[in-house]
């Protein structure tokens, strides 16, 4: 059979497809060293400083969902990509592409939303577009961030892990596909009430609050795909495996549930308020710890630990004590979920 | 549908370490023989793959998968005329999610979508016949695949649309039955000592439908649930059949399968669809294995109502996605496994299916 010659919904899952895209695509005729480093923030240097820069597009849908809405995402997504590149969120740009006829009611409330969570994400929204299609030729509205952060000089290897040794800690700041869920609960096509909300929120201040008093050494928000394809990109071409314990990894009942009736791998279910931190072995209970007096740590929990064994791959311990591999998310699980 | 996840019970009880742990040393003790035990449903093959069952069995206990992935076993045939419909402008196609990205000879139904066409995954066959109501002028079309577990669904939506008066509202059936297959695989000589029964095929058709497994061929049937310990309980139950010399049918999954089944479903089969000859990858056509629509209902019959001419399929070379399914081959045997062939990219159906064994082996097992 021929290869593709379209794009598929999957093309945008964040799982093997997108990567083959952007490989073949985007790195292919956009190539450069940084571009190369496929983090989720790009580290530069101006002047005498070191700056991270990311960008973001949401077209989430429905995009009012429990907990939050399409704004929430666009503030938490960008400052998180920021914050887990180890830097300081500091300005964001945000450009919207609006379907005409949408009601400028509800514009206002993403708008504000994304306000709000800027304020305390102690970022400033410091320039932006705005562009209306004809009905039909885009759906409701998509928005587009992104935005800089400074960043200190001991903390540029943390979007890469170079700095990962054997023993260190797996951590992750709470339940796992929250968001995933709750968007899908919210479809109308599904008409499941399942009370999930979603995790969407910035998480640079308690980055900040940890990163303060301990080295970290790996940082990744878990976004589409889920930890399930952070845990796996981790590994890939390491010279130590990943490996985590299903009974660690903390997920709510509601979630749990859905993905059985679903038939959804909640590992690779999508949160937009997760991050998954290597410590070291030393400092895992001092960070948990830390995280669990923050908003969105209280259910922080130490997931695994990286070994000396299984080289190049993650490992997931389940709960009856079998063992399986954990691969990167194959086409999509979920589309248009942030 | 409001539901209510306080408590997950029925879930957390059988995926107790303990229990799993002790039925695994007592299968240990009680296993002298080497024996091969196959599991018949692709289900069944997830389950032991994503929980790493293996892992916890003695060496003597080899687990192999059978031919139950429904997607898997569907010929390229039903994939190209499903393509060929789905290029029709008047024509919806109405899908479960696992079928959109089997390959057929030339495409597949989400990159016809890509390119289009009007390909729609419904959750169930009544969301396809919400479809055919709100779009009266189009022809929606169905597309039935599964064994005795999804095809009582079909068979109730063909009902209800000939009641509606859903004139527009076409089954594509490619529904087959299990028990031909499993008798088959015997009599071509595959090594098996035993099998592990579908359980939910078995929740509609009830224990009687294997009668012959036992009798016939001397083989026991343990009809399982889908959890860590009821997989484990079954080996368990399979393994002492054969050292005992005492193969029979048994229900592990009795809190679901009762020995006489469901038999409102079984009638609305029996309405709907006859039996006739079908064919199987890896195994070819079988005996009265296929649901064909009964005559009555033909004015919702894809095939009968919407002709269309498709090219004889064409198989992937290297592919032997046949001989995985007939358990002589595991998927790690394949030279396309892994490298040419994945789920993002996949040749044969094996690793498209979520059931399917080539995808279980390519996300837990690899």
């Amino acid at each position: 059979m021929k290869k593709n010659d379209t794009i598929l919904l999957g093309h945008g899952s964040g799982g093997k497809l997108s990567h083959d895209l952007i490989e073949s695509i985007f790195v292919k005729y956009f190539d450069n060293d940084f571009l190369r480093q496929q983090t989720d923030s790009a580290i530069l240097n101006l002047g005498n400083k070191k700056i991270a820069y990311t960008t973001d597009s949401y077209v989430v849908d429905p995009i009012f969902f429990p907990g939050g809405n399409i704004g929430n995402l666009a503030i938490a997504g960008t400052v998180n990509d920021l914050a887990v590149s180890g830097a300081i969120p500091k300005y964001l740009s945000c450009g919207f592409i609006i379907e005409e006829g949408f009601p400028i009611g509800d514009l206002e409330k993403i708008v504000k939303t994304m306000a709000i969570d800027a304020k305390e994400a102690g970022v400033v929204i410091v320039t932006g577009d705005t562009k209306v299609v004809d009905r039909g030729k885009c759906d409701k509205i998509f928005i587009n961030t992104s935005g800089v952060g400074l960043i200190e000089e001991e903390n540029v290897n943390i979007g890469s892990g170079t700095e990962i040794e054997i023993g260190d800690k797996i951590i992750i700041n709470g339940s796992i596909g929250d968001h995933g869920m709750a968007v899908m609960a919210a479809r109308n096509d599904l008409k499941i009430n399942a009370e999930i909300i979603s995790d969407c929120a910035c998480l640079n201040n308690m980055i900040n609050e940890v990163s303060k008093k301990i080295k970290v050494k790996f940082m990744r928000d878990a976004t589409r795909g889920g930890i399930g394809t952070v845990l796996s990109e981790l590994s890939k071409n390491r010279k130590f495996g990943v490996h985590v314990q299903e009974d660690k990894i903390p997920i709510q009942e509601g979630v749990r549930g859905m993905c059985e009736l679903l038939g959804f791998d909640p590992l690779y279910v999508a949160n937009e308020g997760k991050v998954v931190m290597v410590v070291g072995k030393n400092d895992a209970n001092e960070v948990v710890k830390i995280l669990k007096k923050n908003t969105f740590g209280k259910n922080a929990s130490i997931i695994g630990d990286i070994k000396d064994e299984h080289l190049g791959t993650a490992w997931l311990e389940t709960v009856i004590g079998g063992k399986r591999i954990i691969d990167m998310l194959s086409g999509q699980q979920l589309p248009r979920i942030c | 549908m409001v539901l209510n996840f306080k408590a997950m019970k029925y879930i957390d009880e059988y995926r107790n370490k303990d229990i799993v742990v002790g039925i695994a040393e007592e299968i240990k003790k009680n296993s002298t023989k080497k024996v091969k035990i196959m599991e018949v449903c692709g289900g069944h093959t997830m389950s032991i793959q994503k929980f790493g069952i293996p892992y916890l069995l003695p060496d003597t206990v080899e687990l192999i998968s059978g031919p139950g992935c429904p997607v898997c076993v569907t010929s390229r045939g039903f994939i190209d005329k499903a393509i060929a419909y789905a290029r029709m402008d008047d024509v919806i196609i109405t899908t479960y999610g696992d079928l959109i990205r089997v390959p057929g000879s030339h495409s597949t139904l989400d990159k016809e979508k890509a390119k289009g066409a009007d390909v729609r995954i419904v959750y169930s066959i009544l969301d396809a016949l919400m479809v055919a109501k709100k779009n009266r002028r189009k022809k929606v079309v169905f597309l039935g695949i599964g064994f005795e577990t999804t095809a009582p669904a079909s068979a109730a939506g063909i009902i209800k649309a000939q009641m509606a008066g859903l004139r527009n509202f076409f089954l594509f059936s490619a529904h087959k039955v299990m028990p031909p297959a499993m008798e088959t695989l015997i009599d071509e000589g595959v090594e098996i000592d035993g099998y592990i029964g579908p359980g939910h095929v078995s929740t509609i058709t009830g224990e009687g439908i294997y009668a012959d497994i036992p009798k016939i061929f001397g083989l026991g049937v343990v009809i399982s649930g889908f959890e860590p310990v009821d997989l484990m309980q079954s080996v368990l139950m399979l393994v002492k059949q054969i050292e005992n010399n005492d193969p029979k049918v048994e229900i592990q999954y009795k809190r679901v399968v009762k020995p006489e089944g469901n038999i409102k479903a079984q009638q609305m089969l029996d309405e709907v669809f006859e039996p006739g000859d079908d064919w199987w990858r890896g195994l070819g056509v079988l005996k009265d294995s296929g649901l064909k629509i009964r005559e009555k209902y033909s004015m919702h019959n894809a095939e009968v109502q919407i002709p269309v001419e498709v090219a004889p399929p064409i198989e992937p070379k290297g592919c032997i996605c046949g001989e995985i399914l007939k358990g002589l081959k595991k998927p790690k045997d394949c030279k396309l496994f892994a490298k040419v062939c994945t789920p993002s990219d996949p040749v044969g159906a094996c690793m498209v299916s979520s059931e399917g064994s080539c995808a279980a082996y390519y996300l837990y097992n690899r």
